[in-house]
């Protein structure tokens, strides 16, 4: 991922870290996210509730609350999206990077038809006629597979169902033919029948027009069908970081390794999940070293002191990890603890 | 579904449950015709003691509804629903409070099913008090005590309020709460859906555990084909208000035979690489119909891959396929 | 042989289903509620400046040297001085101005505070009950509000003024007639929307009785709303009962009150304009405080903060 990367590569995020001053304290949402982002390729952070994912994106598109403060990097071709004038950022938002949201129906405006709302994007960034726009909204419409295009496009929002809206927000999304496409949870408001048609459609879209994704998910299943690398949060911080394949099936974190074993699977037959002990962690409150401490089943003393060095996994130079236990250890108390409760190893 | 080998009486008998809303749209005058959104809409199943019994469908499918129509949430516009044999559609309130020992529920959004303005030893107690009041405080405090530790809550969070729990925690209050009067069956609708993966798991575990030790049949609603599957031994899939296919979970899972059953199936992202993108996918095209003006014949057909002609004729009733399932659909 | 790592304790598989205590003391909603109240400076200096009103108009007149309706002779409209500890000056017949603020203040503000806890509770009743009954009730209800709304109450106090009198408690009554309907119309919105929470849902499936749902879960969640909106009443109950009292149809002579006294004050403002000032700066002051202690209050219950 690092190693191996084109030479010039299109999104460069180093350090990336987000902190929100409250009545409480500084909250550290975000604490140090770095990854190089490829053309075409696309990259899937998964974490839970406030693990940090929505933040480290909204903090890349200079969308933080008021309250909200990011330092870093954010090397977007060479330039830096965080210390970027507003007038050059907007340039590049929705141009060149562009990002779809969760909820589609918060999304969009319900006082404007969806022409409007599409055409105001291509009138602002390209420079077209109205009419022009019109046109070009219309195609891409036909690209996002919405029937009826031309007549659906004087609609309001509140007309169309869930999956037809996140489509229509894709489309908004892609009018530009931006290089890079960020989407924040952009299933997990829909059935899985309609998830299953908008996943097809991100994959299809991304082998025709080339966009690198940036897809954020809480859910492991859309991750394994969609993304080439992982990155995986916890407390704001990267637990582990590499290729879909060594996550997935060699994963060397406890976290992850929890993770994986925790969803529940289809194919299983009947054995029992593993269960993470505790909750979420108190984003007031994290402890000096490793945030997943309190949790993790296998914690060494001075995991709760010093913070782990992210560095690359002694087996896999593409994976970097957080960890205080070498892979042996972690794969060895994962199995002990598995055999335990009689799930399948 | 009746075991043909087993005497025992069901706990739970519905037969053709049907729940409806009025509707009131635009341009409707006073003497028009009235609109009904049917939610429900002709339902039949058996609950036994001790199994678990899951409920999936997605959004708009009802099953929301069906489990507050089985205790009086909402009204029941036609259909039977016997609970311990005692027929309850039209019950007045002392059968339905009598029965409110024998039932419980456990609801989706864990903060918002506790009152914010009660401590957890209230929240808890509160079935105690409407149906144990005889009970002296030191029992009554005892009982509450007892339950909470059972879910793995600790005893000095006894005096806290909901808003200082994380969802799970929340989840585990009300877990505690349905369980505290041992009910003989618990509805729990959605109880994992608003909740991190990571806790998702402790739930379904902790609702196991608890099922075994105190013998209870759950009904557990969710859309989730995958978390159904650890909980349940029949699963019933519905679709715009009506089950499609009722069946032991292996076979369903195996050998699903109806359409929509092996569309969600398929649908379903699954954590491993390889799979996921080797997958062919049954996409369903379009949206949900209207629930209003619901389609003629099969109401799955308008997104059916296999539908014919003849799918718009008559509503397919739930076929016995095999022992152990039962599936609406004329292809079999 | 344990293969974990030697440091970890056997506690690992057990603190698989339990859970970390949080540590932290309970944090009551209230005391939340109170803190944030705290921090608002607008808030808690009114309320410090509302307490000094108060404390002043109960025991001022006790401290003072002269009565509120007695005449000193040889200080007939006097402007401030302190000659005869005429702090704030005379009237035109004499009377210590500042002994007549303090006592007109007593019978403003009790007059104002009966009236307002008169409207809220049948505005609570009411609303409540035309919330949680729903349907042709509720209707009905409101329907009743809404023409109590239409009325002109100048002409209904004017016409109950004349066929009653003006006797303090029908003062009272009157105010309390046309105050109500606000706190009716919040109390039955916020019962609507408490209604159909999952928690009074949860309540209906144990099984627990109306009147228990209602005293236990709609009413304490209904006080952040009713606490706020008494706030904003009492200023608004105050300044009708200046009105009527400056229109004549209020409190009558002997007793006093900011609007009398204001009256009295207008007539002879060119003249002297302490006479008017004092009572009007009393009164502005009074109920810019119980507006900034409102806004304080609907600030610190405010839902999206818990």
């Amino acid at each position: 991922m690092n190693m191996n990367t084109t030479s010039n590569p299109l999104m460069q995020v180093s350090q990336l870290a987000v902190q929100f001053e409250t009545p409480d304290g500084v909250i550290n949402a975000v604490n140090g996210i770095t990854f190089t982002l490829d053309r075409g390729k696309t990259l899937g952070i998964v974490g839970e509730s406030g693990s940090g994912k929505s933040q480290s994106v909204l903090a890349m598109m200079g969308l933080l609350a008021t309250n909200g403060r990011a330092t870093g990097q954010v090397l977007y071709q060479g330039q830096d999206l965080i210390s970027m004038p507003t007038a050059d950022l907007n340039r590049i938002r929705g141009n060149r990077v562009a990002m779809i949201f969760q909820d589609p129906m918060t999304s969009l405006n319900p006082y404007l038809t969806v022409e409007r709302q599409m055409t105001e994007v291509l009138e602002l960034h390209k420079g077209l006629s109205r009419r022009e726009a019109r046109v070009r909204a219309i195609q891409t419409l036909d690209a996002v597979k919405m029937p009826e295009a031309a007549r659906r496009i004087n609609m309001y929002p509140h007309e169309f169902s869930g999956g037809m809206r996140q489509r229509v927000m894709i489309a908004m999304a892609l009018l530009c033919e931006p290089d890079v496409l960020i989407a924040d949870e952009p299933t997990t408001a829909l059935d899985v029948t309609v998830q299953a048609q908008i996943l097809v459609l991100m994959r299809e879209l991304q082998r025709d027009f080339g966009t690198a994704i940036v897809l954020i998910t809480h859910d492991l299943g859309v991750v394994a069908g969609l993304c080439n690398e992982v990155m995986v949060l916890y407390g704001g911080q990267v637990m582990e970081q590499g290729s879909a394949e060594a996550i997935f099936y060699r994963p060397s974190h406890p976290y992850t390794a929890g993770l994986l074993a925790a969803v529940p699977r289809l194919e299983d037959g009947d054995a029992p999940m593993l269960a993470i002990p505790g909750a979420p962690p108190n984003m007031a409150r994290l402890p000096a070293g490793c945030p997943f401490t309190d949790r993790c089943a296998m914690a060494l003393p001075q995991c709760g002191v010093e913070r782990p060095a992210f560095a690359a996994s002694a087996h896999d130079a593409d994976v970097l990890r957080a960890c205080h236990l070498g892979i042996e250890d972690v794969t060895r108390n994962l199995q002990y603890l598995k055999s335990q409760l009689g799930v399948a190893t | 579904m009746s075991d043909a080998h087993s005497t025992s009486r069901p706990i739970l008998e519905v037969r053709n449950l049907k729940v409806q809303f009025q509707v009131r749209g635009e341009g409707q005058w006073p003497w028009s015709p009235k609109r009904f959104l049917k939610a429900v809409d002709g339902v039949s199943f058996d609950l036994r003691a001790g199994e678990t019994l899951g409920i999936v469908g997605e959004s708009g499918c009802g099953k929301s509804t069906l489990a507050r129509a089985l205790i009086d949430l909402v009204p029941i516009a036609d259909g039977s629903v016997r609970w311990q044999g005692d027929e309850m559609r039209g019950a007045g309130p002392e059968a339905w409070q009598a029965k409110r020992k024998v039932v419980q529920m456990i609801f989706q959004d864990p903060l918002a099913s506790l009152d914010p303005r009660m401590t957890v030893a209230q929240i808890i107690g509160e079935p105690l008090r409407t149906h144990c009041p005889e009970l002296s405080a030191a029992e009554h405090n005892e009982r509450v005590l007892a339950m909470m530790l059972r879910v793995g809550l600790t005893a000095q969070q006894i005096n806290r309020y909901p808003h200082e729990f994380s969802g799970g925690q929340c989840q585990r209050i009300g877990i505690a709460r349905a369980l505290i009067l041992k009910p003989q069956v618990v509805i729990c609708d959605e109880p994992v859906s608003a909740l991190d993966v990571s806790i998702q798991a402790q739930i379904i575990n902790l609702l196991k555990e608890l099922q075994a030790e105190m013998g209870l049949a759950l009904i557990f609603i969710a859309h989730d084909l995958a978390v159904v599957k650890h909980i349940s031994q029949r699963v019933m899939v519905m679709y715009l208000g009506r089950a499609m296919e009722i069946a032991q979970k292996h076979a369903l899972y195996d050998s699903p035979r109806h359409p929509y059953t092996q569309a969600l199936l398929s649908a379903i992202p699954v954590p491993d690489p390889k799979i996921e993108r080797a997958k062919t996918l049954q996409l369903l095209q379009g949206d949900l119909p209207s629930a209003i003006n619901q389609p003629s014949g099969c109401v799955f057909r308008t997104r059916c891959p296999k539908a014919v002609e003849e799918c718009a004729k008559n509503i397919p009733a739930l076929r016995r396929i095999s022992e152990q399932s039962e599936s609406a659909c004329i292809l079999g | 042989m344990n293969p974990l790592t030697p440091s970890k304790n056997d506690g690992l598989v057990q603190g698989l289903s339990r859970l970390p205590d949080p540590g932290s003391p309970p944090r009551n909603l209230w005391a939340d509620a109170r803190t944030r109240f705290f921090r608002n400076k607008a808030a808690v200096i009114s309320l410090v400046v509302l307490s000094t009103i108060i404390l002043a108009c109960a025991i001022g007149p006790l401290l003072l040297p002269h009565a509120f309706d007695t005449a000193d002779w040889d200080a007939m409209s006097l402007g401030p001085s302190f000659k005869n500890a005429h702090f704030w000056g005379t009237d035109e017949a004499g009377r210590d101005l500042l002994v007549r603020c303090l006592v007109g203040g007593r019978i403003s503000l009790m007059v104002g505070l009966m009236a307002t806890f008169a409207s809220v509770t049948v505005g609570i009743a009411w609303g409540a009950v035309a919330g949680f009954v729903g349907g042709k009730v509720d209707a009905f209800m409101m329907r009743i509000v809404d023409m109590m709304y239409a009325i002109p109450y100048l002409l209904i106090a004017i016409l109950l003024v004349t066929i009653l009198g003006r006797e303090f408690y029908l003062v009272v009554i009157t105010i309390t007639v046309f105050s109500w309907m606000d706190m009716a119309r919040i109390v039955r919105g916020q019962t609507l929307s408490l209604r159909s929470r999952e928690y009074v849902e949860a309540a209906h499936s144990i099984g627990v009785p109306i009147h228990r749902i209602i005293t236990t879960h709609i009413v304490p969640n209904l006080l952040g709303v009713v606490v706020i909106y008494t706030t904003v009443t009492v200023p608004g109950v105050i300044l009708t009962e200046s009105v009527l009292s400056f229109l004549g149809l209020g409190i009558q002579e002997p007793m006093t009150s900011w609007g009398v006294l204001i009256e009295d004050g207008t007539k002879v403002m060119e003249v002297s304009p302490w006479i008017l000032l004092f009572p009007a700066a009393m009164l502005s002051i009074t109920l810019y405080c119980f507006n900034f202690i409102g806004d304080g209050m609907r600030d610190a219950l405010d839902p999206k903060d818990r």
